[in-house]
């Protein structure tokens, strides 16, 4: 973080400005607010202000049985909600012992490397688009699409999937999901390729984001930022490689670490993930080739929801299911930590259980909560125009920071 | 570098700390410890700069509350060791109507958010802060909504009683 004069109220030079930045803004996606403190262009001080949208989940999923917390994460970061519907799956399993079969696993490596490529193609086509290149965002936003259609294949919905049960997935994938997963193997290199080369050598971009917002290793771990932002700063910590879950140590993978963390080593660290989430999925196809292509569940009946076919015509399923639903299910009186490599950073759980229907305490450890709070000290004696591709570059989700 | 044993990791912060720190548990594996608000910030001093440990990265910092009990308010701060990879989660319980706890931003910048989250949630408040205000609620409020003496649904709504919907 760089140091500037900073004026006082006597001095006859300080005619500053205050500018709100913000909560409206097109450049702050979504509701945050910053007032901002401006000696011309250059920003002298600010402060955020969050909590517009925040909706109390922690307090609801205090009322709710385990399912039904699923759609309150996939509200946490909406541009990758699988990946937390899985985190949050993975907890439930970790508390309750289940063991998920190895093709589930994999099943679920492939979905969150989607959801991570998704977030990854509108955080940095947006990171474009802020420095004034449209053209970026436009290629990419195709194949966000291409990957909710595989979603939608999957589950049914797009934005907020809801993907996913306690021990496996609701349903099997079937072959069209495949088809569409392949042919999203194909065509997205190209595009990314040519993403990569409109930006990564462009004169324009590359004055507008290097050495823009740079950030010491020592910062953004006192700052305990993850996921991209801290690899940019050069620390090479990712929950999947660090405490692999879901299978992930089978896998053979990089973690891209930047050098200056500034706003381009982030662009070109998440740039470099796309290309790794595309290796995992690739051998997450192969390795499921060996795998029995009916298993997609865990053999847990008593956490498992049943089928919504089997629950009409079977009366042990119609109990379990009711059982289930009611939050009627045995569950141990303990305490649980599961965190998973969010497309932000490390994204936790901390569920305390008392043996009720509903957890006694959840905690989201939230990505974008955390990384957000350094925003405003950084921008400290940054130009205006910097500031909010500063803002791009963190990806901040409203979702994930309010929760 | 290996991960840190728990008995080891426990060992030596009994070297340090003796009787000040009290073992909860081990669930799933992660140690747990218990302490006083007077020794919290010399035990995250410890676990942070004491060069085998380096438990350099705060995790996260929550509460949580348990009405029946003598000491209601519990402050969790999870840690975690890059270099090792051992994570370690130490509890502080308050009584109600006491709820100061030393500041840990004197140690992580990061913990001021958390802080201010715990604060408003549970109305810890961590002695030293420098900016100990509301984060996600408004500012005029003036209950700790995630206490459990605080239901979900406002008890004074007349919009969401029953006989409005024929129940």
């Amino acid at each position: 973080m760089q140091n500037h004069p900073v004026y006082t109220d006597n001095d006859p030079q300080s005619e500053l400005s205050t500018l709100n930045l913000g909560p409206t803004h097109p450049a702050t996606h979504g509701v945050f607010q910053n007032v901002l403190q401006l000696d011309g262009e250059r920003i002298v001080s600010g402060v955020s202000t969050i909590g517009y949208i925040h909706r109390a989940f922690e307090k609801i999923a205090e009322h709710r049985p385990f399912y039904q917390i699923t759609p309150l994460t996939d509200r946490l970061n909406y541009c990758s909600s699988p990946i937390n519907n899985m985190g949050w799956h993975m907890t439930v399993e970790k508390l309750l012992g289940i063991t998920t079969p190895k093709r589930v696993d994999y099943l679920r490596v492939i979905v969150m490397e989607l959801a991570r490529i998704a977030d990854h193609i509108v955080c940095n086509g947006v990171l474009g688009v802020d420095t004034g290149a449209f053209t970026g965002f436009l290629y990419m936003m195709e194949f966000r699409e291409a990957i909710y259609e595989i979603y939608e294949e999957v589950c049914g919905s797009r934005l907020t999937t809801n993907i996913g049960r306690i021990g496996g997935f609701e349903r099997n994938f079937n072959s069209i999901a495949f088809a569409k997963l392949r042919k999203f193997l194909v065509d997205f290199p190209k595009t990314l390729k040519e993403f990569e080369s409109l930006f990564n050598r462009n004169r324009i971009f590359v004055d507008r984001t290097k050495d823009v917002a740079a950030v010491t290793a020592e910062e953004a771990l006192s700052y305990s930022w993850t996921g991209p932002l801290l690899r940019a700063a050069g620390v090479d910590y990712d929950v999947r490689a660090m405490n692999p879950y879901s299978s992930y140590e089978d896998f053979d993978f990089e973690v891209p670490v930047g050098t200056n963390g500034d706003v381009y080593s982030r662009f070109l660290v998440r740039n470099e993930e796309m290309w790794q989430s595309l290796r995992l999925i690739d051998q997450a196809l192969t390795k499921l080739d060996k795998e029995p292509s009916d298993v997609f569940h865990a053999d847990v009946p008593e956490f498992y929801l049943p089928p919504k076919e089997e629950v009409y015509n079977n009366m042990e399923a119609l109990i379990y299911h009711f059982k289930i639903v009611m939050g009627e299910i045995p569950t141990p009186n303990t305490e649980v930590y599961h965190s998973v490599e969010g497309a932000n950073g490390e994204l936790g759980f901390y569920l305390v259980n008392d043996g009720g229907r509903s957890p006694y305490r959840l905690h989201f450890r939230r990505p974008s909560f955390i990384n957000y709070q350094m925003y405003a000290p950084m921008s400290r004696g940054m130009l205006l125009s910097d500031a909010i591709i500063n803002m791009s570059s963190l990806n901040v989700i409203a979702g994930e920071l309010d929760a | 570098m290996a991960q840190i044993p728990n008995e080891e990791l426990l060992k030596r912060i009994g070297e340090k700390f003796g009787e000040q720190v009290t073992l909860v548990g081990e669930p799933y594996g992660l140690l747990t410890v218990e302490t006083s608000r007077d020794q919290i910030i010399d035990l995250l001093t410890f676990l942070k700069t004491d060069p085998a440990l380096k438990f350099i990265f705060l995790t996260d910092i929550t509460g949580i509350h348990y009405p029946e009990q003598e000491k209601q308010i519990g402050i969790i701060y999870h840690l975690h060791s890059l270099t090792t990879n051992t994570r370690i989660r130490i509890k502080v319980f308050l009584a109600d109507g006491d709820v100061h706890i030393p500041t840990a931003t004197v140690l992580w910048e990061g913990a001021n958010w958390m802080e201010r989250e715990t604060y408003d949630f549970f109305g810890v408040i961590f002695d030293g802060h420098p900016d100990l205000r509301r984060i996600l609620n408004v500012d005029d409020m003036t209950a700790f909504p995630m206490r459990k003496e605080f239901p979900l649904e406002d008890p004074n709504r007349v919009d969401k009683k029953d006989y409005f919907f024929g129940r």
